[in-house]
């Protein structure tokens, strides 16, 4: 644990790519194996379950630092993370140990068949053992917290360098459904191809946004001085719900979200397309709730997502389809190195041959001949249920991971209404004891009515003034949050809009964001609910 | 019941039956400073009381002024009041101001720290009725590592910086945190330089008799060659400064308090944050305000609520009061930015700058 301790500190202590990796080439060249694949495991959000509830967590830590329970929840204000206050607030320890992190993780995992008191002796045991800077990453592992500001493309390059191996071909292998117990550090820098897991999906292939903020618009002139000859692209709409993979490989059917989640089973109705489609078929695309042939707005997947049971009622009213654009594996055959053009006829058969096409869709290329025009149609996207356009260059080859200069998403712009902050809290991690959450309201009448919460979009330098007039313009305060002044003016931006009996304002926003401080504006010249309303469409 | 010995007012810290200020924010006849810092000791006041060892800095910072000084232990009394300085262990010249008067003692703690860091005159505790502290990290997180621990992480951070072949670049504030560094820093790895606000700090100090190690000042004639290898310290506000580039390739240190906590570092975008305060953690406030026997303590500056809270809990009698030395809580935000300086690390002014740029913490 001491070594891992180690890295994660020294891994917080650069800003520098080249440092980071070296640090991990030294912490994996020096440790053993197991520790190497259970660091992997972590740094790939493979986390340890949860095996005791933070309540429990907070509740003891609360009374080995013998402080009160108000006190505990401030001091978590004030640092923005659980598992760093409790390593802030424990008594210095006098005691040691030498476990490293699997023992560790052995030891977490073993905990579903302790009693309640037996967890607490071996939590209190276990902190009385450990230095600060080893309580801190215990505690984010125990409380399934763990992440790292670490890329996993800095990571695989650092395993690349101590075996040799591609840095594609290590990508490729710390995919999928696998953990500690049942996959090895040899199995991942073995030689040949590690292909006996059957439900391995390839990494996605990830689009930059050629607009780069929503500020300024490229006109058709900058893209095409951009992109070039419109002949060499493909254009499709940008589908708002879930990219995702789907794999049939010898009579299995696999679903990778792409946050790596298995999520077969959230899926029923694309399961008969899929054992239909021949074996050693990978199809890229996004799943989508899809009524009267036309995809639904995101939130409408966003209410069975989350769910555990999917009952008949949620089946009805979310049905799933699945929009596929590519073709990565056609009989068994990684094609991700032929060009997209191929792949797209690949993807074309396949759909002919499909008896479900109405849950097997695929997404239709949008025919143009010069960017003025697709610029113009992009305007039409929400008509369209799309969220924007996807630009592929036609002789591009399925890349790993975010590259720069064959996909490109271009995006609608946001819809947006200017609006008044009344309430905030404070932040975490990098903003912690900062007031960075803000809840924004509009005017019913002469009410300012709540119907958004916004994080992200302001400056460190704006975060600071905004911080710096919340403190001093403080209404009332509830828990952590603060009534503040209604009296800064800032331009939301969001990308769609929904009917919401669960919000006061009758409406729920996807992605709502700052897209600007409006200093000019005074609050009288803010949005009404009624701009709001109209922009629900029917 | 009687008027109170000392009162919170719109413009500081006032003394009624002396008729005097202590550490007002706004300018007043007769101001008395617990320190040269700069939310603490303001421009414009008529007269000045303060130790002995703010004198020449108090000159620098804030020009010609009608300035009187006195030791530890020395008393004067102003209208009746008796008014003495005792060791605030903050920065050189720091001091908590015991006030008098027909047996009722207040003592108004400025801004302290326990530990010695061997370069200011250690703090010691004064009885006292009521106490008037700060609690700039009164909250249960902030507790310091012994100061002998930093400085060693400090020299170790240096020595591997010159065998990578990178400058060390450390912030701390112009007076105090970089005479604290300076004179714990091991002269056997290399050389010291410094910029040109903490060199001019430094003189001011020397006028004043205090000796400190041997350091260069960087001017626009200092060759990228001399400083190889070395250290150099600098305000917060040169960081991320034109004034910077000349030391690349450095890697870049900050010392303060705030840096124990990782979201602070993380802003701060330091290669190295080292937790290294000239406040009190809050062992050290607990145990200060134990140690002066009051029977009431009134908290300024910092998590004034929160710790005002705790004390009552504990059996204090407890009191926030409001004050202008950093917002009711402070962050690190209300405490950067220093002097304002050009490229060669100058002071360009000193007396416009707004309340909002000044040097606080510190």
């Amino acid at each position: 644990m001491k070594d891992f301790a180690l890295l994660f500190a020294a891994l917080d202590e650069t800003n520098k790519t080249n440092e980071k990796v070296s640090i991990l080439r030294d912490y994996f060249t020096n440790v053993s194996d197991s520790e190497k694949i259970h660091t992997l495991a972590l740094f790939t959000g493979r986390k340890p379950k949860r095996q005791i509830n933070s309540t429990l967590v907070k509740q003891w830590a609360m009374e080995m630092a013998n402080i009160p329970q108000w006190l505990f929840e401030e001091s978590y204000q004030v640092v923005g993370d659980l598992g760093e206050t409790i390593a802030l607030l424990l008594p210095e320890s006098k005691g040691r140990h030498e476990k490293d992190l699997a023992e560790w993780i052995a030891e977490i995992n073993s905990l579903g068949s302790l009693t309640e008191e037996e967890r607490k002796t071996w939590l209190l045991d276990s902190w009385s053992s450990m230095t600060q800077q080893e309580r801190f990453v215990f505690n984010k592992i125990l409380t399934g917290s763990f992440r790292i500001g670490v890329s996993q493309s800095l990571i695989v390059k650092a395993l690349s360098e101590i075996s040799g191996l591609q840095a594609s071909t290590i990508t490729h292998r710390i995919m999928g459904n696998w953990n500690p117990d049942t996959f090895s550090f040899y199995d991942l820098i073995q030689e040949q191809d590690a292909s006996d897991d059957l439900s391995r999906p390839y990494p996605f292939c990830l689009a930059y946004a050629i607009q780069e903020t929503s500020d300024k618009q490229k006109t058709a002139e900058e893209i095409e001085a951009d992109l070039g000859d419109p002949g060499e692209w493909q254009a499709e709409w940008k589908w708002d719900g879930i990219r995702a993979q789907a794999i049939h490989r010898q009579g299995k059917i696999f679903i990778w979200s792409r946050g790596e989640e298995l999520a077969t089973d959230k899926f029923p109705e694309l399961h008969p397309f899929l054992y239909d489609l021949p074996a050693g078929t990978v199809l890229d695309g996004e799943a989508i709730c899809f009524v009267d042939g036309h995809p639904m707005p995101f939130n409408v997947l966003q209410t069975r997502i989350g769910r555990k049971n999917l009952s008949k009622k949620i089946l009805a009213e979310s049905p799933m389809a699945f929009i596929a654009y590519d073709c990565l594996e056609f009989a068994g055959d990684d094609i991700r190195s032929m060009p997209l053009a191929h792949r797209r006829s690949v993807l074309e058969r396949l759909h002919i041959l499909t008896e479900h096409k109405d849950i097997f869709r695929i997404s239709p290329v949008v025919n143009f001949s010069n960017w003025k025009d697709l610029y113009d149609l992009r305007l039409k996207s929400r008509d369209n249920y799309a969220e924007g356009f996807m630009l592929k260059r036609l002789n591009s080859v399925y890349q790993t991971g975010r590259k720069r200069g064959d996909w490109w998403k271009w995006k609608v712009d946001p819809l947006s209404v200017d609006a008044v902050m009344i309430y905030a809290q404070k932040g975490h991690g990098r903003r912690a004891d900062l007031y960075t959450d803000y809840t924004f309201a509009v005017w019913d009448g002469d009410k300012l009515v709540p119907f958004a919460k916004a994080y992200s979009g302001l400056t460190d330098k704006e975060i600071k003034q905004v911080d710096y007039f919340i403190k001093r313009n403080t209404l009332e305060k509830f828990g952590p949050v603060r009534t503040v002044k209604p009296e800064l003016v800032f331009e939301i931006g969001f990308e769609g809009i929904n009917k919401s009996s669960r919000h006061k304002s009758g409406v729920a926003l996807r992605f709502p964001r700052i897209l600007r401080w409006r200093q000019d504006k005074k609050i009288e010249e803010a949005d009404s609910i009624e701009v709001l309303k109209s922009m629900l469409g029917d | 019941m009687a008027r109170p010995l000392l009162q919170f007012n719109e413009n500081g810290i006032y003394c009624a039956a002396g008729d005097f200020y202590i550490d007002p924010w706004r300018p007043v006849d007769d101001a008395v400073l617990t320190h040269a810092h700069s939310d603490h000791a303001r421009w414009g006041s008529k007269r000045y009381l303060a130790h002995d060892l703010s004198r020449e800095v108090l000159k620098y910072r804030l020009g010609d002024i009608t300035l009187e000084t006195m030791g530890y232990g020395e008393t004067l009394y102003k209208n009746g009041v008796k008014i003495s300085f005792h060791p605030a262990g903050h920065v050189i010249g720091s001091a908590q101001v015991r006030v008098e008067h027909k047996g009722n003692v207040w003592v108004v703690s400025g801004d302290y720290k326990l530990e010695d860091d061997g370069v200011c005159t250690p703090f010691e505790p004064v009885k006292c009725n009521t106490f008037i502290s700060e609690c700039t990290f009164g909250m249960p997180v902030y507790k310091w590592k012994s100061p002998k621990e930093i400085h060693d992480e400090i020299n170790n951070w240096w020595r591997k910086n010159k065998e990578e072949g990178k400058n060390s670049v450390i912030a701390g504030y112009s007076l105090g945190k970089a005479q604290r560094i300076l004179q714990h820093l091991d002269l056997s790895i290399g050389k010291i330089f410094l910029h040109g606000v903490i060199a001019n700090t430094n003189e001011a100090l020397a006028r004043n008799g205090i000796t400190l190690q041997e350091t260069t000042r960087i001017t626009s004639e200092t060759s990228k060659e001399e400083i190889k290898g070395a250290m150099i310290i600098c305000p917060p506000s040169a960081l991320g400064s034109p004034w910077m580039r000349k030391f690349q390739p450095y890697s870049f240190g900050y010392c303060s308090g705030w840096m124990s906590l990782r979201g602070a570092k993380r802003r701060m975008a330091a290669d190295r944050g080292f937790v290294l305060s000239d406040h009190a953690d809050w062992d050290g406030l607990i145990q200060a305000i134990d140690a002066t026997d009051c029977d009431c303590v009134c908290l300024t500056h910092g998590y004034t609520a929160s710790f005002t809270r705790y004390l009552n809990e504990i059996g204090f009698d407890a009191h926030e009061a409001h004050t202008y030395y950093g917002g009711d809580e402070a962050s690190e935000e209300d405490h950067l930015t220093t002097d304002i300086v050009n490229s060669e690390g100058d002071v360009i002014t000193d007396k416009q700058v707004s309340d909002a740029q000044e040097e606080e913490e510190l």
